[in-house]
């Protein structure tokens, strides 16, 4: 088992010295460094200044060191329309989006897993293969478009939720948080239904494959031929073993999650990291795309590690398979 | 009996498993709603190749764009007489030609990052399958890698890093689907590889060449197809989104995906037709590709066959 | 005469399929009193698995019984509603599954599995039943029961979680159980212990059990009485020594003599001749006609069960002949 964590962080860390140096050349060689790095607004003393602390007049390997010594000191660069260090910048967004991640995944759950069950155990009757149709098209629809029209409908014609923003926020622990208050909370519905509609559909769908499998097994008779209840053998027995596989695929996919808000972001202005790299690119305020992309890499990293560690506490196969290969 | 049993054998010891095209067909149109999403589908890539003969107005010659027209309602008529059936946008283009012509920059985008992505993935997975070893290692580590990041993310890094434009999209979009045609292919040709023809045509001494395209490559196409299928879908709508975001296609190429974020502005004075009808082509496109793509799955697949 | 612990009458059970009706049971009687093992034998696919889950009301869909009476201490189990049946099931009929490797959920513990058998049907504490879950298991045999009920099936042998369903069928002392086969996936030896252990514990509860299997050594040394079930029907009933020895019906006859046993070494085993026909596509009249050596023109006409001689039913319109 320590093996197997040791040689899952090694490989992490050799993905996230990949990926910096795919983000270093993308500036550097691709693209030229003094645009990206300094603000076309910089008077010619400040230019030199950055270059100086960027190295920029050195050779490349020599500049790859300094751009991952200033990273590993948590030195990105600094913002050239907010002025401030890029990664404080990111770390402040980024409640708000991790808030609307967790929501999202949380509605996908609670809504998708009780679809999927259903769809799964009377798979002929109506109700399922309209909960069906509406899966393939969470699968096909685009999110952004989705989110449009979700504001059409429920903010400009009904006017029932607002469009835009956070809301009411309380301060918790330093994080500012929407879901704490009814002003927030309605902020955060809509943003937090689109994007989890793609999830939902996932979590239908593999919720109703698990049911279907399971209520044929002999487990499951045998639990009816014990007297159990209804609910006893929905609850307990069939839910315990669809949810392995669905918290697995889900916590996989809290990755995906983030990377998608920036769409939803976008489109309800949401104040979160997203948006901030959609607004950085268009203002091409660089040291914050730079940091962004570094610190996404890095959660991604982090989060898939922590699923494959999981997933092999949770089946003992996994884990033995792993060990021989 | 006995020689209809050894017929049965021969035929199938040399001819491969491959059902005819007539069964294929009549298989896949079996089921009513993948005969009309085919038909769809069908319709929708007539109305993209030919966008500039159909559609009733170019969207974008000046000369026929009045922007006195601008924002009217679907049936509006303007000076001219012509009924906008779907209206206008906010410069006054006929909103059913800018569809048209949207449609068809995204299904081009589309199908071409597809067909990319499908030569370089198809090749790395038949290199990784055929000659194993740490060749494969090194492959597949990749794929592995970049397919533990979502789509999204990574066409995001890479608009970021190389900038706007039609080529930097297709790379954008090539880059991100590579992986899964790679993983495709490597799957079903090492399960034709360990077949015994394949073992044959090495003892024959058959260059590696002749083995890989005339023998792996045939067998490795059921699963293409279906996985093609899906992924230009895939990539179709990943392009609308970038282009929403404004990080995509640049304004001189408008893809649906740029007209809905065009109608975006106006939906919030209740004009909704600028975004709501782009986007309905958008969701009708996918779509009809999704259920095509799972018919054909469900016809491909072998396991499936009875 | 006591009232009998189970008496089924003229049981019909079908499914409908899309390529039409299969009747799984057809017009099937037997009947048996409190503490008494009855054999039901027959080959796969002869209806006696279905027979088991219709008298426990777990028949599946699109399977359903469609006619017949199953009278449990008088009491017809096919007119209760689902939750007077969800009452009986476990509490007063309970039933060993086949495989035990798949009769166990596999992400429960072997307690929750057991208290919440025994909490469905009596209001107890979780204490008080898990006091007497590791009772039962003590009761079958298993070792250290405290220390076996914190774990998971998968830490079980197959023997091993056959004894453990056997405790659960036995935890709320039925007056009944259905057993399905419960040997036949395991090994010999194992067959041997659970065999004895289950005959043990009815005699010693006066429960009375239905032994669901194709294996005829099993019945014999196991069984007082036994029903012999062919293509959806039963065929055959009498006392195990009777039939065993002195089979009437010829498909009894032929499915004894292709055991092998001692006394035939050296020769050549009987076997029946041709395969199980199709429930979908019956033979019309006898279902055995078609491979019984003695049929004639008669065996096209449907035979009736009747009383062949004491205790002795069958259903076949000529017993008494001759089949060599």
């Amino acid at each position: 088992m320590t093996v197997f964590i040791i040689r899952r962080l090694l490989q992490s860390i050799v993905v996230v010295f990949l990926m910096s140096l795919l983000v270093f050349v993308g500036v550097n060689v691709v693209g030229d460094p003094v645009d990206m790095l300094i603000n076309p607004e910089a008077d010619q003393a400040e230019i030199e200044r950055v270059i100086r602390h960027f190295g920029l007049d050195k050779p490349l390997h020599i500049q790859y060191g300094h751009f991952l010594l200033n990273a590993l000191n948590g030195d990105l660069g600094k913002s050239f329309i907010f002025g401030m260090p890029a990664l404080k910048l990111i770390l402040m967004r980024m409640p708000a989006t991790l808030e609307l991640a967790f929501s999202a995944l949380i509605l996908a759950v609670l809504i998708g897993i009780p679809l999927g069950v259903y769809a799964g155990l009377k798979s002929k009757a109506k109700v399922s293969r309209t909960i069906m149709a509406g899966s393939i098209l969470g699968f096909s629809l685009p999110t952004f478009w989705v989110g449009l029209m979700m504001i059409m409908v429920f903010a400009v014609m009904l006017g029932w939720l607002p469009s835009t923003g956070r809301g009411e926020t309380v301060l918790v622990a330093g994080i500012e948080l929407s879901f704490l208050t009814l002003d927030g909370l309605s902020h955060l519905l809509m943003p937090a239904l689109n994007l989890s509609l793609f999830k939902m559909s996932l979590v239908i769908r593999l919720a109703r494959a698990g049911t279907r499998e399971v209520v044929h097994q002999d487990y499951m008779k045998f639990a009816r031929a014990k007297g159990l209840s209804e609910s006893r053998l929905i609850f307990v027995h069939l839910m315990k073993n669809i949810l392995i596989p669905v918290v697995t695929v889900l916590g996989l996919e809290l990755g995906g999650l983030i990377a998608f808000s920036v769409v939803t972001e976008t489109v309800f202005a949401w104040p979160g990291m997203g948006k901030l790299i959609i607004d950085s690119i268009h203002l091409l305020d660089r040291p914050v795309v730079v940091a962004y992309l570094m610190i996404i890499v890095l959660m991604f990293v982090i989060i898939n590690l922590i699923v494959d560690v999981l997933y092999s506490i949770l089946d003992p196969r996994v884990r033995l398979q792993d060990m021989k290969t | 009996m006995e020689v209809l049993q050894n017929e049965d054998g021969r035929t199938e010891k040399f001819s491969k498993p491959d059902p005819p095209l007539q069964r294929f067909l009549e298989n896949f149109f079996e089921s009513k709603v993948s005969t009309g999403a085919f038909a769809v589908l069908l319709l929708i890539l007539i109305l993209g190749l030919f966008a500039p003969l159909i559609s009733p107005t170019d969207p974008y010659d000046l000369a026929q764009v009045d922007v006195m027209d601008s924002r009217l309602e679907p049936g509006s008529k303007s000076y001219t007489g012509m009924t906008y059936w779907l209206g206008t946008d906010g410069a006054g283009r006929d909103l059913l030609s800018a569809i048209l012509y949207g449609l068809r920059t995204s299904l081009s985008v589309g199908v071409l990052s597809g067909l990319i992505a499908l030569a370089i993935g198809g090749a790395f997975g038949l290199i990784a399958a055929y000659f194993g070893g740490k060749v494969e290692t090194l492959i597949m580590r990749v794929v592995d890698i970049q397919l533990g990041f979502p789509a999204i993310l990574v066409a995001l890094v890479l608009v970021a890093l190389l900038g706007k434009g039609v080529d930097k999209i297709i790379v954008a979009l090539v880059v991100v689907q590579w992986a899964y045609y790679a993983r495709t292919v490597r799957g079903s040709a090492l399960v034709e590889r360990r077949k015994e023809y394949i073992e044959a045509a090495t003892c024959l001494a058959l260059s590696h060449q002749r083995i890989v395209f005339r023998h792996l490559l045939p067998n490795c196409l059921p699963p293409l197809i279906v996985v093609g299928t899906l992924q230009t879908a895939h990539a179709i709508s990943l392009e609308a989104t970038l282009s929403f975001l404004g990080i995509g296609l640049p304004i001189t190429e408008p893809s649906l995906g740029l007209l809905i974020a065009n109608g975006f502005e106006y939906m919030l004075s209740q004009r909704y037709w600028i975004s709501f009808f782009p986007g309905i082509a958008l969701l009708i496109t996918i779509v009809s590709i999704n259920l095509v793509g799972d018919q054909l799955r469900d016809v491909l697949n072998p396991r499936l066959q009875k | 005469m006591p009232q009998p612990t189970l008496d089924v009458r003229n049981l019909q059970t079908h499914f409908f399929t899309r390529d039409g009706v299969a009747k799984a049971v057809e017009d099937v009687s037997f009947s048996l009193g409190s503490g008494e093992v009855l054999g039901l034998v027959g080959e796969s696919g002869s209806g006696k698995t279905v027979t088991g889950f219709s008298i426990l009301g777990l028949v599946d869909p699109p399977g359903e019984v469609v006619g017949g009476e199953i009278l449990f201490k008088g009491r017809n189990l096919l007119k209760l509603s689902e939750e007077e049946m969800r009452n009986v099931r476990g509490n007063h009929l309970a039933m060993v599954f086949q495989d035990p490797m798949m009769t166990l959920n596999p992400v429960l513990r072997i307690d929750t599995q057991m208290i919440e058998a025994i909490q469905a049907h009596q209001k107890v504490g979780t204490d008080v039943a898990r006091e007497r879950a590791r009772d039962a298991l003590g009761k079958v045999g298993i070792a250290s029961p405290d220390e076996r009920l914190r774990a998971y099936p998968h830490q079980f042998s197959g023997g091993m979680r056959q004894r453990v369903a056997i405790a659960i069928a036995l935890l709320n002392q039925p007056e009944l159980i259905i057993a399905d086969e419960p040997t036949t996936a395991l090994d010999v030896t194992i067959q041997g212990q659970i065999l004895h252990e289950v005959q043990r514990l009815c005699r010693e509860t006066g429960t009375a059990l239905i032994w669901i299997t194709h294996d005829l050594a099993v019945v014999a040394g196991l069984a007082e009485r036994i029903c012999v079930m062919y293509a959806g029907r039963i065929v055959e009933t009498g006392s195990v020594d009777e039939v065993l020895d002195r089979p009437l019906h010829p498909y009894s006859k032929g499915l004894i003599e292709s055991v092998p046993s001692h006394n035939q070494r050296g020769r050549r085993l009987n076997q029946i001749p041709g395969m199980t026909p199709s429930l979908l596509s019956l033979p019309e009249g006898c279902a055995f006609r078609t491979r019984c050596p003695i049929a004639d023109v008669e065996c096209r006409r449907l035979p009736s069960l009747h009383e062949a001689e004491t205790e002795r039913r069958i259903f076949c319109h000529h017993p008494q002949r001759e089949t060599a």
